[in-house]
C-alpha cells in the first residue's frame, strides 16, 4: 500500500485506500476490543495484572473508547465512503493517493493520540479526551481530508441525482468538522464552570447524533438495495429521515447531563427533542425493513445481509432506550449507571457495528475481486459478536438496574459493588468473544484475498457458488 | 449543466444546522455565562487554579502551576493571633490566575464589583503572585479578597506562617491524569443521591473551575463531598495504597506507585519502589494466613503524588 503514497494518481488501482482503510479498521478493532476485554477484567478482579502500573483501569478506559471510535467505527466509515461514494456516483474516487495518505494519516495520528492519553495526557473531558494540538490534527489531517475527497467525488458525480446513502456521506463529514471545531472550544478559549461541562456533552451528542447514527444507517441505505435487488422502499421516508437527523438529532445534548444544574429552559428543550429522534429512526428502521420485502432468506443465507439487518434490528431497543432514557421520568433512575454504559455499547457494537461490518466484508470483496474465502467463519464471526454483544448488553443492563435500585434505596455503595460483580464478569466474557471474533475475522480476509474465487467482471460475489 | 443543483436544499441545510447551533450554543452560552457565582464557586476555583488538565504549564499534568491552600492560625505579616482560623489560597509568582480573575463577566456583577472596591482583585498579578481568600460582605455577597494588597500578606510569608498546607490544586490534577473520575462522578444528583452523597451542585458552583469532569458513568461512589462524610487521612493513606487493606470488595485500583511518583529525590523513590515489591510479597504472605497483621503501609513523602491526591481528597468538603 506504502508504495502508492509517491505513485502518480493514474497509476493507484482503484478501491487500494479503501481496502487500506477496511484492513486497518479491523485491525483497531481487534486492538479496541482486547483492550475493552482487559479493562473489563480489572473491574471484576482489580488485583489482575497487579503491578504493571501502565495497565491501570484509569488509563487505560479512554484508550478503549477512542481507539473503537476513532480506529474501527471512523475508519470503517472511511473505507465505505472510499468505495461506495464512487460507485454511487458512477465515476472514481476523486483521489486515491490522498485517500492513502489520509489513512496512513489517520493510522500514525491515532496511534500517537491513544499513547498521550494512555500515559494520562488528557484534557480531562470525555469523548473530546485528546489535548488541543491532537485535536487540530484529527480535525486537519484526518477529517478533512476525508472530507474533501468524499465531496469532491459527489461533485464530480456521473449521475443525475444524488442517491440517499450519499446525502449522509456529504452532510455528516461536513457536520463533523464543525461539530468537531466548535466542540473543542472550551478548550482553546479556557471555558469554565457550565459552559465547559454543556460544551463537553454537545460535542459527545453530536458526535454520535451527526456523524455515527447517520453514517451507519447511510451504510445500509447501499448494502441492502444493492445485495438483495430490491430498490429502497421509499425516497420519500430517506428524505424524512435526514432531515430529521439534522434538525432533531443536533438539539439535545443537554439530556446527557439531566442531572447537573444546567438551566432548566435548557433540559427541558432537550428533552423533547431528544423524544423527537424516534421521528427519523422510525423512518429509517421501516425504510430498510420494508426494502427487504420478498428477500427474507438472504437475512439467513448472506453474511452482509445478516450483519446489516442485525444491526437494523438492534436500532429499534437502541432508538427507544434513547428516546425515552432522556426523560426525566426514567432518567433519574439510570442516569450515570451501566445501564447508559450499556446503552452506548448497543449504538456502538450493536447498530453501527453491524451494519459497518458488513460493508467492510462486502467491499474487501469487491475491491479485491475475491469471493469470501469461508462462510462458515463468517458465520462464526457473526455470531461470536452477536452473543458477546448479547451478553454485554443484558449483563450491564440487569447491573444498571441495579446501581439505579442502590441509588434510589441509599444501599451502601460496596453492597452494590458486591452486587454487580458477576455481571462484571458476564460482560468481561461478552467482550472477550468480540474480540476473538474480530481475529478469526481479520484472518477469514487475509484468506480471502489470498485464495478466494475470483469474481468475474459484472458479477456480484455472493452471485457466486463455492467450489469447495 | 443537466445536473440538478440542490441549491434550494443546500441553503435549507444551511438554516436547519445554523438554526440548531444557535439554539443548542448561542443561547444557552450567553445565559450559562450570566450565572452568579455561589460562594463555594469561588473557593472552588481559587483552590484548583487555571486549569487542572494538559495546560502550558503543566503539560504532562504533574501538578505544576496549581496554588497551594493553606490553613491560618496567625497573621503571616504581624504574627499576631487571628480571630478565628482562616483560609487561604497562595498563587506563588508565575502560577497562573484562574480565568475568571483575568477575564471579567464571569462571576456575576455584584460579586466582581464586592471584589474590586473590598477585594481589589484587579491589583493582583500572576508575576509577583498573590494570596486570597473568600470573603463575605454584609448583606451576604460572596467575594474574592486579595489579601497581598488588603493586608500585605506576601506569598512566602503566607506559607511559612500556615498551620496546614493542602496541595488541592495538584491533586485536583491527579484525579484527572489518573482516571478516578472513570469510576467516580463529582456530582450528587438532584434526586435523592443528597441523602447519601450530599447537597447536589446548585446552578452557580462551577464558575470557574475547568474542567469540570462531573463524570458520566458512577461504579463508585460520589466524592463531591466525601471530605464530609471521611476526613482522616489515615484511612484515606490506607485506602490509596491498597483499597482492599479497608475494604475487602472494593474494585478500585491500588495507587501505590503514586507513593514514588513525582517525589523529586531519586534515591528516596526507588527505596519506596523496592519496598512496594516486597511489600506485596509480605501482603500475600498475611492473606494466606502466615502473617498475623498486613505489612506496614508508607506515609507517602511529602511531594509524592499521593500526598497531592490525598489533600484533595480531604478538602472536598
Ligand atoms: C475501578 C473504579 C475506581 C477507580 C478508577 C477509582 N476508584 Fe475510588 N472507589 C471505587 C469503589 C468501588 C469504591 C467504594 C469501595 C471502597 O471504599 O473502596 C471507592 C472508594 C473511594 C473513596 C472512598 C469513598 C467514600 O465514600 O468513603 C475515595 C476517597 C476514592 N475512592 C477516591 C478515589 C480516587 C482519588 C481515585 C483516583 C486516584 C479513585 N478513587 C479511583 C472505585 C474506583
Amino acid at each position: 500500500m506504502l508504495k502508492y503514497l509517491f505513485a502518480r494518481e493514474e497509476d493507484i488501482p482503484q478501491g487500494s485506500a479503501a481496502i487500506y482503510a477496511g484492513v486497518s479498521a479491523i485491525a483497531w478493532f481487534i486492538i479496541g476490543a482486547g483492550l475493552g476485554s482487559f479493562n473489563a477484567a480489572k473491574l471484576a478482579f482489580p488485583d489482575w495484572w497487579h503491578g504493571y502500573y501502565s495497565l491501570q483501569f484509569g488509563h487505560m478506559r479512554q484508550v478503549h473508547v477512542h481507539a473503537v471510535i476513532f480506529g474501527w467505527i471512523v475508519l470503517a466509515f472511511v473505507a465505505s465512503s472510499f468505495y461506495i461514494v464512487p460507485t454511487l456516483g458512477n465515476t472514481k474516487l476523486w483521489s486515491e493517493k490522498l485517500g492513502i495518505w489520509n489513512v496512513l494519516l489517520w493510522n500514525v495520528g491515532l496511534a500517537l493520540a491513544l499513547a498521550l492519553l494512555w500515559t494520562g495526557i488528557t484534557s480531562g473531558r470525555e469523548y473530546s479526551d485528546h489535548i488541543w494540538p491532537i485535536d487540530l490534527y484529527i480535525a486537519f489531517f484526518m477529517a478533512v481530508p476525508w472530507a474533501a475527497n468524499v465531496w469532491l467525488t459527489i461533485l464530480n458525480r456521473r449521475t443525475q441525482g444524488i442517491y440517499t446513502t450519499n446525502w449522509f456521506f456529504a452532510g455528516s463529514t461536513f457536520m463533523t468538522i464543525i461539530v468537531f471545531l466548535i466542540g473543542n472550544l472550551p478548550e482553546w478559549f479556557h471555558l469554565t464552570g457550565l459552559n465547559e461541562a454543556y460544551m463537553t456533552w454537545w460535542f459527545a451528542h453530536n458526535v454520535l447524533g451527526l456523524l455515527i447514527t447517520p453514517v451507519a444507517a447511510a451504510i445500509t441505505y447501499y448494502i441492502i438495495p444493492k445485495i438483495t435487488g430490491n430498490p429502497l422502499y421509499s425516497h420519500r421516508v430517506g428524505h424524512l429521515h435526514f432531515w430529521s437527523i439534522v434538525v432533531f438529532y443536533s438539539t439535545p445534548a443537554a439530556h446527557h447531563l439531566m442531572s447537573a444544574p444546567l438551566p432548566e429552559w435548557l433540559k427541558s428543550f432537550a428533552s423533547v427533542e431528544g423524544v423527537l429522534i424516534l421521528v427519523p429512526a422510525i423512518a429509517y428502521v421501516t425504510n430498510i425493513l420494508l426494502t427487504m420485502q420478498g428477500k427474507w432468506r438472504m437475512f439467513v443465507e448472506n453474511v452482509e445481509v445478516k450483519f446489516t439487518i442485525t444491526g437494523v434490528l438492534l436500532a429499534i431497543p437502541l432508538n427507544f432506550q434513547g428516546g425515552f432514557q432522556q426523560t426525566r421520568a426514567i432518567n433519574w433512575y439510570i442516569h450515570g449507571t451501566g445501564w447508559i454504559v450499556a446503552h452506548a455499547h448497543l449504538a456502538l457494537l450493536g447498530f453501527s457495528t453491524f451494519a459497518e461490518a458488513a460493508a467492510v466484508y462486502y467491499g474487501l470483496q469487491v475491491l479485491t475481486g475475491r469471493k469470501l474465502w469461508s462462510y462458515s467463519l463468517a458465520n462464526f464471526h457473526f455470531w461470536m459478536l452477536l452473543i458477546g454483544f448479547s451478553l454485554y448488553w443484558i449483563s450491564m443492563t440487569i447491573a444498571g438496574l441495579i446501581q439505579g435500585a442502590g441509588k434510589i434505596y441509599q444501599v451502601p455503595y460496596i453492597d452494590v459493588v458486591i452486587a454487580e460483580h458477576p455481571y462484571m464478569i458476564v460482560r468481561w466474557l461478552g467482550g472477550t468473544l468480540v474480540f476473538l471474533g474480530n481475529i478469526i475475522w481479520l484472518w477469514n480476509m487475509y484468506m480471502t484475498v489470498k485464495e478466494g474465487t475470483p469474481v468475474p467482471e459484472g458479477r456480484q460475489p455472493h452471485e457466486l457458488a463455492y467450489e469447495r | 449543466m443537466a445536473f440538478r443543483q440542490y441549491r434550494i436544499g443546500s441553503i435549507m441545510f444551511g438554516v436547519a444546522l445554523g438554526t440548531s447551533m444557535m439554539v443548542t450554543i448561542f443561547f444557552p452560552s450567553i445565559d450559562m455565562s450570566k450565572v452568579e457565582a455561589t460562594k463555594y464557586a469561588l473557593q472552588y476555583m481559587l483552590m484548583y487554579g487555571r486549569e487542572s488538565a494538559f495546560a502550558y504549564e503543566d503539560p504532562f499534568l504533574e501538578g505544576k502551576g496549581k496554588p497551594i491552600t493553606v490553613v491560618l492560625s496567625k497573621d503571616p505579616k504581624t504574627g499576631q493571633p487571628l480571630a478565628e482560623k482562616v483560609t487561604a489560597y497562595v498563587y506563588k509568582p508565575g502560577t497562573p490566575f484562574p480565568s475568571p480573575l483575568v477575564h471579567e463577566g464571569k462571576l456575576g456583577d455584584k460579586i466582581e464589583q464586592a471584589s474590586a472596591d473590598l477585594g481589589k482583585y484587579k491589583q493582583a498579578t500572576e508575576a509577583q503572585g498573590a494570596v486570597f481568600l473568600v470573603r463575605e460582605t454584609k448583606d451576604g455577597t460572596p467575594y474574592i479578597e486579595n489579601a497581598t494588597a488588603t493586608r500585605g500578606w506576601t506569598p512566602e510569608a503566607t506559607l511559612a506562617a500556615a498551620d496546614q498546607q493542602f496541595y488541592a490544586g495538584a491533586g485536583r490534577t491527579m484525579f484527572i491524569r489518573e482516571g478516578c473520575w472513570w469510576c467516580h462522578t463529582l456530582l450528587p444528583e438532584q434526586t435523592k443521591d443528597w441523602q447519601t452523597f450530599g447537597r447536589p451542585p446548585v446552578i452557580g458552583d462551577f464558575n470557574g473551575t475547568s474542567p469540570t469532569t462531573f463524570g458520566s458513568d458512577r461504579k463508585a461512589p460520589d466524592l463531591f463531598h466525601v471530605g464530609s462524610r471521611n476526613s482522616s487521612r489515615e484511612w484515606m493513606t490506607l485506602h490509596f495504597f491498597n483499597p482492599r487493606l479497608v475494604q475487602p470488595h472494593s474494585i478500585m485500583p491500588r495507587y501505590d506507585y503514586l507513593w514514588y511518583t513525582g517525589v523529586k529525590d531519586k534515591a528516596k523513590a526507588k527505596q519506596l519502589q523496592e519496598y512496594i515489591k516486597r511489600w506485596d510479597k509480605e501482603y500475600l504472605a498475611y492473606a494466606r494466613g502466615e502473617r498475623v497483621y498486613p505489612p506496614e503501609v508508607p506515609e507517602p513523602p511529602a511531594d509524592s503524588d499521593a500526598r497531592k491526591l490525598i489533600d484533595f481528597v480531604l478538602t472536598l468538603k
